[in-house]
């Protein structure tokens, strides 16, 4: 019996040769890959047209083109493009991790230089180009009073507008509205501030305000709250339409009117995926600087009413700081941006995980 | 593709393909309910025991509700319309003051006695650093997107991709302040070193300044543009059927091939629409922009010397010393660059409306 075991073992290598295709053995890649290097050095110091980084990017093309070569030999063509288009693409993730990790990086290690108790308690009040010291108090409180108002406007409209276009819209008009909240998607977050200027602050706030224009925290709302609606109907709308059909239809069968049904069972099962929506636009808003630069003017005091005079938030705070000519401003405008950047992610990691607790399912 | 919770991220693609059967299915039986409730005579008994159900009234909740969303629905209209409108009514003074060729005149003087200023240049700027951004940014966007959903192990895709989520929430401005303080110095010497050796092509000529060029600007905002169209296309590509893809592999395919035949072919409406919303991302973009940009009014290919502007950078930069002529005319290049995104925008949603149906009766 032990024999027929092993007379199991060489049958490979009893097949036709044929049958199975050549390969380029392991060490053909990297043996590849370090020639390439060589020759770019030897090709880049030689010729002496460039450093260290013209070696890397010759010698990742002549890698590309060596393999290719290679591979066709052989392997034949069909496997040569499959590696070469392998490389690329691994090739493509790399070049992008590179600039994105530069920014984590940068974010963290000059953001926490001036992050201490001075920066979050104090305002730019009085704060000359000598003054090492100043903080971001009043935008940290602009920031979170201006996307508070907008979300309120943005809210109850969006989800209102998703219950219209997925309940009770029909025809052509439920699909227009569906096509211009996709429409406004892409509507430019300086475009909606450009709106707001032309309409709230010149036209409408001069009248409570002795016929000046006013700036304010409320106007950057407004902005705000035009950039968030589509993406709360959006999300809004997915949602509803995930609901299952049964739990209305049980509803109904009880005799419960249409609007109730809505309000006491499609809304609270959808809710938690409402939420994620509202939390990733309230980021997305939280984020923007272009609105608050034309609305709200900006200012260095704290001031806790959106309403009445300029307001800041973090987001021009740091693009007011990084143009400012203080050599402490650079230090202020990391510490805010990582402020903001952390606010924000904590919305969004907020959010992607109540969405994947979601009962719902996607 | 156990799992991907970020469908909600970007309202805008595809999203809803897969759940219009039940829109269907509730509408309807919504309609069967609502039937015999309408037609019931006011103040009739009825036939058996219907007396007990309510009475279906003329101002009741129900049509207050329905008149309430049908209201917040209607708004959204008003808002497209009434942003054409209020942008349009501060625009036209400024234009009439204009004592040059709005369009063509190349350069930005609107607070002067006699205002000049042309948004020629402008408009070239922003489609010039747009277009740049994404040559360059979509080949490496789907080349990541291919890596994370069909090359990188399961476990790793799904974290760099929760990652790659979270980098396109950053805001903005912190990858202008990025691109300014810190990108500026490697691309400053890759200018110098193009220039050197690749002068006699005219895009990388010129005599410096180099470094806050249009090659600054549309890298920077290649960058920022990455993450949102790598997750879009990403989680098109997740979700090819597998049987599409095992197809491919048991017909001898090698993985490239399946990607092509398989992959690609079926994503490509959704890869659509994620460059065009990158697209409108980078069209619209200010601050990054105004910050990296080395704002000049001039129409010039030259990628590499100091120079470059946007519409929207333009409209950051200028606005705080702009009198009223000044803010009609920043107004009246907004309702062009607004004219430009809602073209874009538009030209997007049809293709993908039109292609949904098209996949939608296919599937």
């Amino acid at each position: 019996m032990t024999t027929t075991v092993t007379s199991h073992r060489p049958r490979p290598a009893a097949q036709p040769e044929s049958l199975r295709t050549k390969r380029l053995p392991r060490y053909a890649a990297p043996a590849i890959a370090l020639a390439a290097l060589l020759v770019a050095a030897v090709v880049v110091y030689g010729a002496g047209i460039g450093g260290p980084v013209l070696v890397v990017v010759l010698g990742a093309l002549l890698y590309l083109v060596g393999l290719f070569v290679a591979a066709k030999a052989v392997e034949g063509p069909r496997a040569a493009r499959n590696r070469t288009w392998s490389a690329l693409i691994h090739s493509a993730f790399v070049l992008a991790v590179l600039p994105l990790a530069s920014v984590a990086w940068t974010l963290i290690s000059k953001g926490v230089e001036r992050l201490d108790g001075d920066f979050f308690l104090t305002s730019m009040n009085n704060i000359g180009a000598r003054d090492p010291n100043g903080g971001a108090y009043h935008a940290i409180i602009g920031t979170l009073e201006q996307v508070g108002v907008a979300a309120l406007i943005s809210v109850p409209l969006g989800i209102l507008c998703a219950i219209y276009i997925v309940e009770y819209g029909r025809g052509k008009f439920a699909f227009a509205i569906r096509f211009f909240v996709d429409v406004m998607t892409g509507i430019p977050s300086i475009v909606s501030g450009l709106f707001v200027l032309a309409f709230w602050v010149l036209i409408v706030s001069p009248w409570f305000n002795d016929g000046r224009p006013s700036f304010s925290g409320f106007a950057a709302a407004l902005a705000l709250s035009v950039l968030m609606l589509p993406t709360v109907v959006r999300s809004t709308e997915e949602m509803l339409r995930l609901v299952p059909a049964p739990l209305r239809e049980g509803a109904y069968a009880l005799g419960v009117p249409k609007w109730k049904t809505i309000l006491r069972v499609v809304l609270p099962t959808a809710l938690p995926g409402i939420v994620t929506g509202v939390m990733l636009a309230v980021a997305r808003a939280a984020g923007e600087t272009a609105p608050v630069l034309l609305v709200a003017g900006g200012g260095a005091a704290i001031n806790f009413n959106p309403f009445e005079n300029n307001q800041s938030s973090l987001a021009l705070f740091v693009y007011q700081q990084a143009g400012d000519a203080s050599r402490y401003a650079p230090a202020r405008a990391w510490a805010a941006a990582l402020t903001l950047v952390a606010l924000v992610l904590i919305l969004t990691i907020a959010a992607k995980l109540l969405a994947r607790r979601n009962r719902l399912g996607r | 593709m156990g799992e991907t919770p970020h469908r909600s991220a970007d309202a805008g693609t595809g999203g809803t393909r897969v759940t219009e059967s039940h829109e269907r299915s509730a509408g309807a039986s919504a309609r069967l309910v609502e039937a015999p409730v309408s037609t019931r005579t006011p103040g009739g008994t009825g036939l058996g025991g219907g007396g007990a159900l309510p009475r279906a009234r003329a101002f009741g909740a129900e049509r207050g509700f329905r008149g309430l969303t049908l209201a917040a629905g209607t708004v959204v209209l008003v808002i497209i319309a009434a942003i054409a409108v209020f942008l349009v009514a501060k625009a036209v003074p400024a234009i009439r003051a204009d004592t040059e060729n709005f369009w063509t005149f190349e350069g930005w003087f609107p607070n002067d006695s006699e205002p000049k200023f042309g948004i020629g240049a402008l408009a070239f700027g922003t489609v010039l650093t747009a277009a740049l951004a994404l040559l360059v940014a979509v080949p490496v966007a789907l080349g990541i997107a291919l890596y994370l959903s069909h090359y990188a192990p399961r476990r790793v895709g799904t974290t760099l991709g929760f990652l790659i989520d979270l980098l396109a929430a950053v805001p903005s401005v912190v990858f202008g302040l990025w691109g300014r303080e810190i990108f500026l110095r490697p691309v400053q010497d890759f200018s110098v070193w193009l220039n050197k050796y690749f002068s006699w092509i005219p895009i990388f000529g010129g005599e410096g300044p180099f470094g806050k060029s249009i090659l600054l600007g549309s890298l920077v905002l290649a960058i920022m543009v990455l993450p949102i169209i790598t997750s879009l296309s990403r989680e098109v590509f997740l979700q090819t059927p597998t049987a599409n893809e095992e197809a491919a592999l048991a017909l001898g395919a090698t993985r490239w091939e399946m990607l092509r035949t398989a992959v690609l072919p079926y994503g490509r409406p959704g890869i659509i629409a994620a460059v065009m919303l990158g697209l409108g991302r980078a069209l619209g973009e200010t601050i990054a922009l105004a910050m990296t940009l080395g704002i000049t009014f001039n129409i010039s290919f030259n990628l590499i010397q100091n120079g470059g502007n946007s519409i929207a950078a333009n409209i950051a930069n200028t606005f705080g010393e702009a009198n009223e002529t000044g803010r009609g005319a920043l107004i009246a290049s907004g309702l062009v660059l607004f004219a430009i995104t809602l073209i874009v925008n538009i030209t997007a949603r049809v293709i993908i409306y039109r292609r949904r149906e098209f996949t939608e009766s296919a599937a």
